[in-house]
């Protein structure tokens, strides 16, 4: 057993539900009690579809357990398939269903019924989402993909990966198709979003093939290089560099020249990187954590494009960790492979980084310390599906995430004036580019509170008295010049001095300690 | 009505007191909550408690969902995510949840009360949460009690879980020492709801008043003979059950929403009391005028206009009876996930001969009548609202009736605003 708080991924069969919920004509009939239809709001509500996800669930109840739950199970195919008349019919079961045994896919088949039926099993009590979503693409290929009888002249690739409520997917695959179309090159099937069992019949007839997603095109990418002899890119284009790399991946691919299309290669952000107001940026450290792709991503966009200094990394996609921990060493860190929100925070609280990039947990955690934060991965909550265009693929893609890192942070000549006048009564703790991460002003020093002060030690100096071998306590002045240290780095600055003075045997904290530290301690 | 098997459709006349009218009882999907969703509003009623789920990922992520992730304060609510190794044998379970209970006390040692929960897949494996729950409590007596209930989803619809948690507290209440008769409200409501009612009671000469559940695990209110309960929730079966068990009787009283339930429902409580009809008016004079003009101020919007209520949390028919009578709306179908026709036979006589009761759900068919009928305004879980506002139909998410304070007279205006707000909105949109 696990304790957990938050999870980061949900069981495995919503991952079959976001590859069902993509697709066109196709129906997931899935043997589940009635409270893990809970699944239709994560489609509806998070990522406001206008229709249900196309899925039945059978809702069996403690009365029917026995054999009436395989009687249900049947009955609910049948009115599924009636119905709604898909193409095919995907079956399978959610956790509870596994307990019971009751083999919705040898039950479908046994049925008589005039569709295909993709049995997917998912073992909820192993497995996860994104592992779920890659296994039912995997299993949907495996039944719809065949050799095609001729494969046409025009150069054409599929792209695979993209689903229903995945982090930016949409306008990921319309920055993708823009660059490929660029290129020369026609996009012959998307899957799962928007293909139909149909479409997916005739993955063969392409070239090669874009993978997007690898968490979740993964095993359905290298089948169809062992089944169909079509190669698959590596490359995720996410950032300036990558979206290069990835053009000359598919050039090869393809069988052209990259050169002009990498002479034409165009976006903002390398440019404002560039520019002289971003020389604030350099340094910064950062903490990154979420899914595999996107992590890995980050963190080379992080030091290369925006020269900051990765402090921390880590995912939660087991599947994908030897990359993870690969990509790190290039950071000189080690990889955290967790599931557990516990340790990601704990680990951020450690690092006190000055940017957190993440998913929605990671926007939790780092609002609760005081730090600025953005997304880059799911996870996700509603407003992380912004009605503007803002993929994070492609040229567009860098210029996005320029946008959405820098903004969190506070700009350059404003942290210099407020370094340099902080008693001035004007300037909010948390000034106003922080926007939606404004915190109140007591929580202004949450990691100091966390961390440095458990007892509520920085509220009482004045009559505190330094206990021989206890921690080191602060003089009035000193909290106070701490007072004009920015939020953002005031909690380092009070963890730094305190390592400092322990470590020195200095039991009462004066200003002259405090610049002891920072000139010793140092960033 | 077809005959497909697997599917029972019962139009049969059902006697409900001295009304009688046909309830449409269905079998099929269902598109609603399981009891584990009551966590999310129990965790932040009962202050020093923690509910841990013994479940899978599928319970985590269910409530997770519900909860909306952005809660500010750390959650106290967990799951114990039950693995492979779990599944391999029992004995090695209870070890497992032993070591979760005890890593959770350490990082949370404010607790009081912990809960284990059950699911789906803990009462299918069949693992033994009162026994486990009895063990612990010995381990860890006296700084926390441990209690156990079952929220799954092939037991509990949505707010039944409230009732199996509130029922799991029903043994540890104490005996009433002296016999006097005090009153007790039985169901939770929101802190400001309950602060003002325990004014209002006070105000009527009762004194004796106690909320259950308590905002601290250690405030249970005695009970006994002698002890009227007034149930401030329709959907607390199980829980009334066993107070009248313990010798508690139940007030009858319609549910305290709008002006009109809010007054009847104090109403019963004070002829119980032998409280006199003068003071009862000059008590409530002043609330029920101000919760009139402000459920009027709503009417305009929603006077006439057609509502479909789809089962959720069994506030449907208090809900529909509030929008009919005080608000003029045209009840067209009103679902139930489960009707209870002691409980609700006075808010069943306030309705309407013309609506259509219907219990349990086939949401497909649901579906079909609602868009047959094309109601002005639709009721319904989080799964089917946009949908069917993309289609063009106005809904009320049922959730945000559960999550906001709604009884009392003091909220009846920002209940019927609740309601009205979709449509104004509509009138309002341009685009
Ligand atoms: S229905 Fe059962 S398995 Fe699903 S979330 Fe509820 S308790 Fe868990």
């Amino acid at each position: 057993m696990q304790l957990t708080l938050w999870t980061y991924e949900g069981p495995p069969h919503i991952g079959a539900m976001r590859v069902a919920t993509a697709m066109e004509g196709l129906h997931y009939v899935l043997h589940a009690p009635q409270g893990d239809t809970y699944a239709d709001l994560l489609f509806t509500m998070i990522e406001r579809r206008q229709k249900r996800p196309p899925v039945t669930y059978t809702t069996f109840q403690a009365r029917d357990l026995g054999a009436d739950t395989a009687d249900l199970f049947k009955q609910s195919v049948r009115d599924a398939a009636e119905r709604f008349k898909p193409q095919a019919l995907l079956v399978g079961a959610s956790c509870t269903a596994e307990l019971i045994q009751d083999d919705p896919g040898g039950l479908a088949r046994s049925m008589g019924l005039d569709l295909p039926v993709v049995a997917v099993e998912l073992p909820a009590y192993q497995k996860k989402e994104n592992w779920g979503a890659a296994e039912t693409l995997y299993r949907l290929v495996r039944e719809f993909a065949r050799r095609p009888e001729h494969v046409p002249a025009r150069t054409s690739c599929n792209i695979l990966g993209p689903t229903a409520l995945g982090f930016r997917h949409r306008d990921d695959l319309r920055e993708i198709t823009g660059l490929l179309t660029g290129m020369g090159i026609s996009v012959n099937v998307v899957a799962p979003l928007g293909a139909s069992p149909a479409d997916l019949a005739r993955l063969g007839e392409a070239h090669f093939n874009v993978m997007l997603y690898p968490e979740i095109a993964g095993p359905t990418a290298a089948f169809l290089d062992k089944q169909l002899g079509q190669k698959s890119t590596r490359t995720v284009p996410i950032g300036m560099g990558a979206t290069c790399d990835f053009i000359a991946e598919v050039a090869e691919l393809a069988g052209i020249d990259a050169g002009p299309h990498l002479d034409s290669a165009h976006a903002h952000a390398p440019w404002y990187a560039r520019s002289v107001d971003s020389n604030y940026l350099t340094g910064k450290r950062v903490y990154i954590f979420g899914d595999a792709t996107h992590v890995i991503a980050a963190a080379r966009i992080a030091q290369d494009e925006l020269g900051f200094t990765v402090v921390g990394m880590g995912s939660y996609s087991r599947e994908q960790a030897r990359d993870v921990r690969e990509a790190a060493k290039r950071y000189g860190v080690e990889a955290l492979i967790t599931d557990d929100y516990l340790d990601v925070e704990d680990q951020v609280a450690a690092l006190q980084p000055e940017l957190v990039l993440g998913s929605q947990m990671e926007r939790h955690i780092a609002k609760r310390l005081g730090v600025p934060c953005a997304m880059i991965s799911a996870p996700m909550h509603v407003q992380d599906f912004p009605a503007r265009y803002a993929p994070q693929m492609g040229f567009e893609g860098a210029n996005v995430i320029f946008d959405s890192w820098v903004h969190p942070l506070m700009m350059g000549l404003e942290e210099h004036l407020l370094q340099m006048f902080r008693e001035d009564s004007e300037f909010s703790e948390a000034p106003s580019h922080l926007g939606h991460a404004a915190a109140p002003v007591r929580a202004a020093e949450p990691v100091a509170e966390l961390v440095a002060a458990p007892e509520g030690a920085v509220l009482d100096v004045a009559v505190l008295e330094a206990v021989p071998g206890g921690p080191p306590v602060w003089t009035a002045e000193a909290e106070k010049e701490l007072g004009k240290i920015p939020f953002f780095v005031r909690g380092k600055a009070r963890r730094n001095t305190e390592k400092y003075a322990s470590e020195c045997g200095i039991a009462r904290i004066s200003i002259e300690t405090l610049y002891e530290a920072k000139a010793k301690v140092g960033r | 009505m077809d005959g497909l098997p697997g599917r029972t459709v019962d139009t049969s006349i059902d006697a409900i007191g001295c009304d009688a009218r046909p309830v449409l009882r269905e079998r099929g999907q269902r598109e609603v909550f399981c009891g584990l969703t009551g966590i999310v509003w129990l965790h932040r009623k009962i202050q020093d408690a923690f509910f841990l789920v013994v479940g899978s990922r599928t319970c985590a992520h269910l409530i997770q969902s519900a909860a909306g992730v952005m809660i500010f304060a750390e959650p106290r609510f967990a799951t114990a995510i039950i693995d492979e190794r779990d599944l391999a044998g029992l004995a090695d379970a209870n070890d497992e949840l032993d070591r979760v209970v005890s890593r959770l006390i350490s990082r949370r040692p404010d607790i009081k009360l912990l809960f284990l929960v059950g699911s789906c897949p803990s009462e299918v494996i069949k693992l033994d949460l009162s026994r486990a729950a009895l063990r612990l409590s010995r381990q860890m007596a006296p700084a926390v009690r441990v209690l156990s209930y079952s929220g799954s989803g092939i037991e509990t619809t949505f707010t039944q879980g409230e009732d199996a948690c509130l029922a799991s507290l029903v043994p540890e209440m104490p005996v009433v020492a002296d016999g006097a008769a005090d009153l007790l409200v039985v169901g939770a409501l929101a802190d400001v709801v309950e602060d003002q009612f325990r004014r209002l009671f006070g105000e009527l000469g009762l004194d004796r008043v106690a909320f259950f559940p308590p905002r601290k695990a250690g405030d249970l209110p005695a009970v006994g003979p002698g002890t009227r309960m007034l149930l401030a929730q329709p959907f607390l079966a199980e829980t009334a059950r066993l107070l009248e068990e313990r010798g508690a009787v139940r007030v009858a009283a319609p549910f305290p929403l709008g002006e009109e339930g809010t007054t009847a429902w104090l109403r019963a409580a004070c002829a119980e009391f032998g409280v006199s009809s003068a003071r009862f008016e000059a008590v409530t004079a002043a609330p029920r005028e101000r919760a009139r003009t402000a459920i009027a101020r709503s009417r305009p919007v929603l006077d006439g206009k057609s509502i479909f209520l789809f089962p959720d949390s069994q506030l449907e028919i208090p809900l529909g009876r509030f929008v009919s009578r005080e608000l003029g709306m045209r009840l067209t179908e009103i679902g139930t996930p489960y009707l209870h026709r002691g409980h609700l036979a006075e808010e069943l006589s306030w309705l309407p001969e013309s609506v259509a009761l219907s219990e349990g759900q086939d949401v497909e068919r649901q579906l079909d009548r609602c868009r047959d009928m094309r109601p002005d305004l639709t009721v319904c879980g989080l799964g089917l609202a946009n949908p069917l506002e993309a289609e063009g139909l106005a809904t009320k998410w049922s959730i945000e009736l559960l999550f906001s304070p709604i009884q009392g007279y003091d909220q009846a205006g920002d209940l019927a605003e609740l309601f009205a707000r979709p449509l104004v909105r509509r009138a309002k949109l341009r685009v």
